[in-house]
């Protein structure tokens, strides 16, 4: 009882026949081959697989992959524009932000959201923001540092872009 | 920057751009074809006889390739799973096997493997399985385990029973004879599970026609993998390599050899195919080794001014169903316990026991924790029985920088250090004295405030290589290869297998000071038995003193060949010969000079090399150096209690730590944030439950709570540097002292906030549900 699932994955086209179960984290390592989206815990409680699914970061270990049929999605591979990180990718190797790395994608994947919804937050209104993704290495010290030093680069970057839209 | 700053540089981590992007390489990344998936079927008893399996169903099932069990696979095994002395070479332990065959001892144990085309059918095939057990009585509290009626977990052992043995020092009768103050207390140090968010898992591809096993692992031993896989498998250790690429955080739980990983790669040697097995989370908590798990039953001897004299402890070990690999290295929490104290007698008993539960070895800090937790409680303990501010208790009994190198009661040498300065720096960060009056004023409006010490002393930098021979079974040294290439770029090989410490970048500064190549043209490589003679690997905070040392010494070897070939270039005197900043130069005369690349250039155009000279331009180095590295700080925690709901809130958090030359001042704080946020987990949430039946019932994230974000403060971190005489860079580690620290801190803090009702101790994890209940033991009522 397979189904057809299409989606777009960092601007790409995927479609496959999945089986229903298939959840959508394994639908992107293995069958999109994007393995920078991790697993780290069968409860949804570490959020290494964190992804955006049509704006929204989702646990992607949460979701179907027959969920996400026809969905805009971007991994952690998608950040990058060439060899320019985003913001948060840069801030997060700038502030130490990270040491055995696996945690990171969901990590700056969540941290984005957060940052999209509240573009200057506090430091507690980021720590509160993190609940739902899990690090054993930083004790989060400075992955709070790395959003907070990314926000001010995307403040920046928003304002200087603005006039152009304007005009 | 200039190369000779790159020690004390904090330079941003070149592991990071992959890992940032996604496109790291951790063991489940691999790009492997014609892999087969495996599943492991685990017991669900804790205590159980094997009556039969039955596999017919699995084996119908689709996609699936094979099916084996315990039996079938016992003839393969030419050893059992390594066990080491480690401090107790009186102990009684039992064969262990990577599978179990006609008993089960632990839920987790694997029962059958199942391999299938994918991970799914795997899955699937394993749930048709049907293993049939007699249930045996589950042993699991340690101290009904060696009772006369308990069930034996191990037969031919006797008892549950591994060892009960004495390691006592100075007169402890005479010591309490001479006490004002005598203490009796309990102290627990709950059983912890690791949680690396990467959990583990291992490829394995067995190469049937020419005999060749290569072994991905995240591990962080890939060296030891390596041999006892030979071992145990009965494969030339020529024909086997193991591999550890990223690895997604250890903290001592992925530092033994692994039942999966022998099982992994007697697959791939079954099928003739490569083998993939991928730990879930819900397999991790079970079959990964655990930490701690101990009781420590403890008297002190004090007078009234505070001073110490002696402790009687006796720390009961609970080993789980098997003796690990490492599984007595807690032990040593025993014989380093006085810590930076001058105690005149230590007397102290270790008993260790078999339970019908997951093994348990090292979690970081492996013994230490325990140590700095038991002696800073004792410390607290003195403080409130003698009504000596606890910060002169400590002062009272340190010993002093005068003294050093100080011999510790149990024979040891501390390397250097100066506590007081670390307390005194830590508690001027924290301002104690307005703390004190802060904390009386808010007492009187019912708000509890509470400050905790922990200063506390570490040993780590394993080997040197006789005394770890000698205590652990295993010589430990530094390794490491150093190799300027042809157009004077460099590659380093570390014995050191990093998993987020960040040594390629930390080592590439240690190989640019020596050698004034740039950092950026030093590439550093590690995590391949294929690569380099050997390593020792990494765990107990020991790369940076023993491998770090070990490129440096390799530079230096360059850097001597380097000046022997400029001599000749230069058609000056050797000892005429200056090396600096990536050039030799005839002293003297600045122009008459030669940069590195020319070196290397000629080094391997061999007539161009002095009669007699090997070409190339390498140096391989076993560090072995005279002692351990003993880094030492203060640790300041303050917290609030709320009577009301019992929740601890950690409002400030100060540490002033002291790890000698720091190589990368961003990385050491980093290393101490981890392990300060792991301390505060055991502290304040992280306690792994079993039911009387032996299922643990902290089976998974929902049920075993780490840290989150919004749990923990901001750290205020700041650092005195007393190099170590030990190796020639004057490092000391730095990669558990956090974890060290930070959970007495934290417990001096909550018992000190709850000073008013009565308040002694609190059993760790600090629940909310416990600070209530001790808050409210009088009806609520202050003392």
């Amino acid at each position: 009882m397979r189904r057809r699932v299409a989606v777009t994955i960092n601007g790409a086209k995927h479609e496959h026949e999945v089986e229903p179960r298939l959840l959508l984290v394994q639908y992107i390592r293995e069958l999109a081959g994007l393995t920078g989206t991790h697993v780290g815990c069968d409860t949804s409680n570490c959020g290494a697989c964190t992804v955006e699914l049509d704006g929204h970061s989702v646990k992607s270990c949460t979701v179907f992959a027959v969920q996400a049929d026809g969905a805009e999605i971007t991994t952690i591979e998608g950040l990058a524009q060439g060899t320019t990180l985003h913001p948060l990718q840069q801030a997060f190797w700038d502030e130490h932000g990270l040491q055995c790395g696996f945690c990171t994608p969901g990590m700056i994947m969540a941290a984005k959201q957060l940052l999209e919804r509240n573009p200057n937050p506090t430091e507690r209104e980021i720590r509160l923001g993190l609940e739902g993704n899990l690090c054993r290495c930083t004790g989060y010290h400075n992955i709070v540092k790395a959003i907070q030093a990314a926000s001010k680069v995307m403040a920046t970057g928003a304002e200087a872009k603005a006039p152009a839209s304007v005009a | 920057m200039a190369v000779s700053q790159m020690i004390g540089a904090s330079i941003k981590r070149r592991e990071d751009p992959a890992l940032v992007t996604g496109t790291g390489t951790f063991v489940d990344d691999i790009p492997q074809t014609a892999v087969v998936h495996m599943a492991i079927v685990r017991s669900t008893e804790a205590h159980a006889r094997i009556v039969a399996i039955d596999t017919t169903r699995a084996k119908d099932a689709d996609g699936v390739v094979a099916v084996f069990t315990g039996k079938e696979l016992k003839a393969e095994f030419g050893a059992p799973l390594p066990v080491t002395v480690t401090f107790v070479p009186e102990k009684k332990y039992p064969n262990y096997y990577p599978i179990a065959v006609d008993r089960v001892r632990f839920v987790g144990e694997p029962v059958a493997l199942v391999l299938a085309s994918s991970k799914a059918a795997a899955e699937d095939a394993a749930e048709r399985i049907e293993v049939r057990y007699e249930s045996l009585p589950p042993v699991l509290d340690m101290e009904k385990a060696i009772m006369k009626d308990a069930p034996v977990i191990h037969e031919e052992l006797g008892s549950n029973l591994s060892y009960d043995v004495k390691r006592s020092v100075g007169d402890i009768e005479a010591a309490f004879k001479e006490a004002d103050v005598k203490i009796k207390q309990r102290l627990i140090q709950q059983r912890l599970i690791p949680v690396a968010v990467e959990t583990r898992g291992v490829l394995a591809d067995f190469k049937p026609f020419t005999g060749k096993l290569t072994i991905w692992s995240s591990t962080q031993i890939p060296h030891f993998v390596k041999v006892f896989a030979a071992v145990i498998l009965g494969i030339p250790e020529s024909n086997v390599r193991v591999v550890a690429r990223d690895v997604g955080g250890g903290f001592g739980s992925k530092i033994r050899v692994y039942p999966e990983e022998i099982l992994t790669a007697l697959a791939s040697r079954r099928v003739g195919r490569p083998v993939k097995w991928i730990e879930d989370r819900s397999e991790n908590v079970k079959a990964t080794h655990h930490g701690r798990d101990q009781i420590w039953d403890v008297e002190v001897a004090a007078k009234k001014d505070g001073t110490v004299l002696g402790v009687r402890a006796t720390q009961w070990l609970n080993l789980g169903a098997y003796c690990s690999q490492f599984g007595t290295f807690m032990t040593l929490g025993l014989l380093v316990a006085p810590g930076p104290y001058k105690l005149k007698a230590f007397d102290g008993r270790l008993i260790g026991v078999f339970t019908n539960t997951t093994p348990t070895d090292a979690y970081r800090g492996a013994g230490r924790p325990e140590a700095t937790f038991l002696i800073e409680r004792v410390m607290d303990l003195v403080a409130r029985e003698t009504g000596v501010d606890p910060a002169d208790v400590r002062r009272t009994n340190f010993v002093k920088a005068s003294e050093q190198p100080f011999t510790s009661l149990f024979g040891f040498t501390y390397d250097s250090g100066d506590y007081q300065m670390t307390l005194n720096r830590a508690l001027e960060l924290i301002d104690y004295k307005a703390f004190r009056t802060e904390q009386a004023e808010k007492r009187k409006q019912g708000k509890y405030l509470g400050i905790g010490l922990s200063t506390y002393l570490e040993i780590c930098g394993l080997g040197p290589a006789a005394p770890t021979q000698a205590n652990t079974g295993v010589s430990l040294w530094g390794m490491s290869v150093v190799n300027v290439h042809f157009t004077g770029k460099a590659t380093v090989i570390t014995g050191s297998s990093p998993h987020g410490q960040g040594h390629e970048t930390t080592f590439a500064q240690v190989a640019s000071s020596a050698l004034g190549i740039p950092v950026a043209d030093i590439d550093v490589q590690h995590g391949d038995t294929a690569i380099g003679p050997m390593g020792m690997n990494t765990y107990g905070s020991r790369s940076a003193a023993m491998d770090g040392s070990a490129v440096h010494v390799s530079s230096m070897k360059v850097v001597e060949k380097a000046k022997k070939i400029a001599a000749h270039l230069l058609e000056a005197a050797e000892a005429d010969i200056v090396y600096e900043g990536g050039k030799a130069f005839v002293k003297g005369t600045p122009s008459k000079s030669i940069t590195i690349q020319e070196i290397a250039g000629a080094a391997f155009q061999t007539n161009r090399l002095p009669a007699g000279m090997e070409g190339g331009l390498e140096a391989t180095t076993f560090f072995d150096p005279p002692n351990f590295v003993w880094p030492f700080g203060a640790h300041v925690a303050i917290v609030e209690i709320d009577p009301d709901t019992g929740a601890t809130q950690i409002l400030r958090y100060v540490a002033v730590d002291d790890c000698g030359t720091r190589i990368n001042p961003m990385v050491v704080d980093g290393q101490l944030h981890g392990g300060i946020a792991q301390g505060i987990g055991q502290a304040l949430f992280e306690e792994a439950v079993y039911d009387d039946s032996g299922q643990l019932r902290t089976g998974s994230l929902v049920d075993y709570l780490i840290p989150t974000a919004a749990d923990l403060p901001n750290f205020e971190l700041e650092a005195t540097e007393t190099p170590s005489p030990s190796n020639p860079l004057g490092v000391k580690g730095i990669g558990e002292a956090g974890t060290i620290a930070s959970s007495a801190a934290v417990v001096n803090a909550i018992v000190d906030a709850m000073q008013p009702f009565g308040v002694k101790d609190i059993t760790m994890p600090a629940t909310p549900q416990k600070v209530w209940q001790l808050t409210h033991k009088n009806g609520g009522r202050k003392r």
